[in-house]
């Protein structure tokens, strides 16, 4: 893996949810392949690259808490109302309300507390690569930014409000000490990622933790199901 | 204009005699942390009342409306906005026409400040994506552990005519003796430019975090009020340091009673904040109250 990068990526909540349990989030053990790239991609990205995640190591043990908060339930805004908004020139009319009526819902998430993962991925080249770019660029521009702690927005351990915090691994001596190292367990079916060439289709993957590492196989293989 | 600077924040509010945030897993006892007993007030809590500032201070001023509304209006008059229908609906797939949907989320951003600040989901019938605000919180936390009391109240009156031979109902609050929260707090630059995210957004959601308190006041709450708020700019748009490294400047020290325990009012605590060698950084590190 000449071009590979690795990540030292913490926070102190996490959720990963299980696409199974999303109304009342249930978190994967450890972090997905999809949210590593979605932090990744935080720093540096460009259409001209795409993240692949080679291997995960979970550096602390897996442990879970649980919080409830008042949510929204069906609080998407939809366009027809707001297009016919726009027609009328006024706002008056457009807002949703959080009542105890059916809008509100309580939902629980399981998350994960203190968690910690070295993220060893690289980049390859996409079809809408141009002239200027090339492969020691961008890793350059992710490297450079990565060390000065620079990002294009924060970025986040599942959802927006638990903040991850990173910094770049450059040599063994800044790999940090892993809790886990001898722990060798079965993960069971986790989601590698979302195929959004086709139709966004998710795709999993058997996660096997063997010495605190998880090997995640390529994104096209036989190891990936739908 | 949008902003043209990356920056963070360490905000500090503290509670005397109420309860910031109830748990409704725990029949509204204060949120509390279960490995550390701290105090716990979450992102949603606190945006909640940004809203709700930026709302009543902004009252019909246009582009300062609030998309997701506490229930103060009753009459919910939707049904005009769909009879204003015109694109058709096709469902869960990304309308065809992208200029459309463009315009859509513009317009939404431009006229709401909670869709262009903490962003919305746009993704019904017609889907036009979603939009990421620039503005994220995380959890606060209390300094300290803090101890909940349970206190019984009683009533006078009863609800029910057939409750008449009963003397009173009791019922019960919840409080938080004391407690001095800190929260952090992010807002990127390259996400304004998405939404809009201007200066003067940035100046009135400083001011919302400022005053939010004095307008949220209410039998459970007690007394609750901001106590200080640091901010770091940084020079480059993308950002001159990692975030936990600023964070960790602002250092909380505790002066009065003992290490660990509850506290019981502001004095109890020093904030500290440690600028050395932030200007050669690039950052900016400013006390707004």
């Amino acid at each position: 893996m000449a071009y590979g990068i690795k990540l030292h990526v913490w926070g102190e909540y996490a959720c990963f949810t299980r696409p199974e349990m999303k109304v009342e989030r249930v978190s994967y053990d450890v972090i997905t392949p999809s949210a590593a790239r979605g932090i990744l991609e935080a720093i540096h990205w460009k259409p001209a690259i795409c993240w692949v995640i080679d291997r995960i190591h979970v550096l602390k043990p897996v442990r879970f808490e649980t919080i409830r908060r008042n949510e929204l339930g069906n609080c998407k805004i939809s366009t027809s109302k707001v297009s016919g908004a726009m027609k009328r020139k006024s706002t008056q009319d457009l807002y949703f309300l959080i009542d105890d009526g059916d809008n509100r819902q309580q939902r629980a998430t399981t998350l994960l507390r203190d968690v910690g993962y070295v993220v060893e991925a690289h980049f390859e080249l996409t079809n809408k690569v141009g002239n200027e770019d090339s492969v020691g660029k961008h890793l350059d521009i992710f490297n450079r930014r990565a060390r000065k702690g620079q990002y294009f927005h924060q970025p986040c351990l599942g959802n927006r409000e638990f903040p991850a915090y990173f910094s770049l691994i450059e040599s063994d001596e800044d790999f940090p000490l892993s809790e886990l190292s001898q722990e060798t367990k079965d993960l069971g079916w986790m989601l590698h990622d979302i195929d959004f060439a086709n139709a966004a289709t998710p795709k999993f993957f058997r996660a096997k933790l063997i010495n605190g590492v998880i090997d995640v196989p390529p994104f096209r293989t036989l190891g990936v199901v739908q | 204009m949008t902003i043209q600077h990356r920056y963070e924040f360490v905000y500090f509010f503290d509670v005397t005699n109420g309860n910031p945030n109830g748990d409704p897993d725990a029949g509204n006892m204060p949120r509390l942390d279960p490995e550390s007993s701290k105090g716990l007030v979450t992102d949603v809590s606190l945006k909640r009342k940004i809203r709700n500032y930026i709302q009543f201070s902004n009252e019909n001023k246009p582009g300062y409306d609030i998309y997701v509304q506490e229930k103060s209006i009753l009459n919910q008059q939707n049904q005009k906005a769909y009879d204003a229908l015109e694109i058709k609906a096709e469902p869960k797939k990304l309308p065809k026409d992208q200029e459309k949907a463009k315009a859509i989320t513009d317009w939404m951003c431009a006229n709401f400040f909670d869709v262009r600040a903490f962003g919305a989901v746009m993704t019904t019938e017609v889907n036009s994506g979603q939009v990421r605000g620039p503005f994220q919180l995380a959890f606060a936390k209390s300094i300290d552990p803090i101890i909940p009391l349970e206190i019984s109240i009683t009533r006078m009156a009863v609800t029910n005519e057939k409750d008449l031979e009963k003397e009173r109902t009791i019922g019960r609050k919840h409080i938080v003796p004391y407690g001095l929260y800190r929260v952090h707090g992010f807002i990127s630059a390259k996400l304004a430019e998405k939404t809009g995210f201007s200066e003067s957004d940035l100046s009135k959601l400083w001011k919302a975090l400022e005053m939010m308190f004095e307008h949220d006041h209410s039998a459970a709450r007690g007394e609750m009020s901001a106590r200080k708020l640091i901010v770091f700019k940084h020079q480059d748009m993308l950002g001159n340091a990692p975030a936990y490294k600023l964070f960790n400047r602002v250092t909380v020290e505790r002066v009065k009673g003992e290490l660990g325990t509850p506290a019981s009012a502001f004095d109890d605590y020093v904030i500290h904040l440690d600028t050395s060698g932030l200007e050669t950084l690039g950052v900016e590190a400013r006390e707004l109250f």
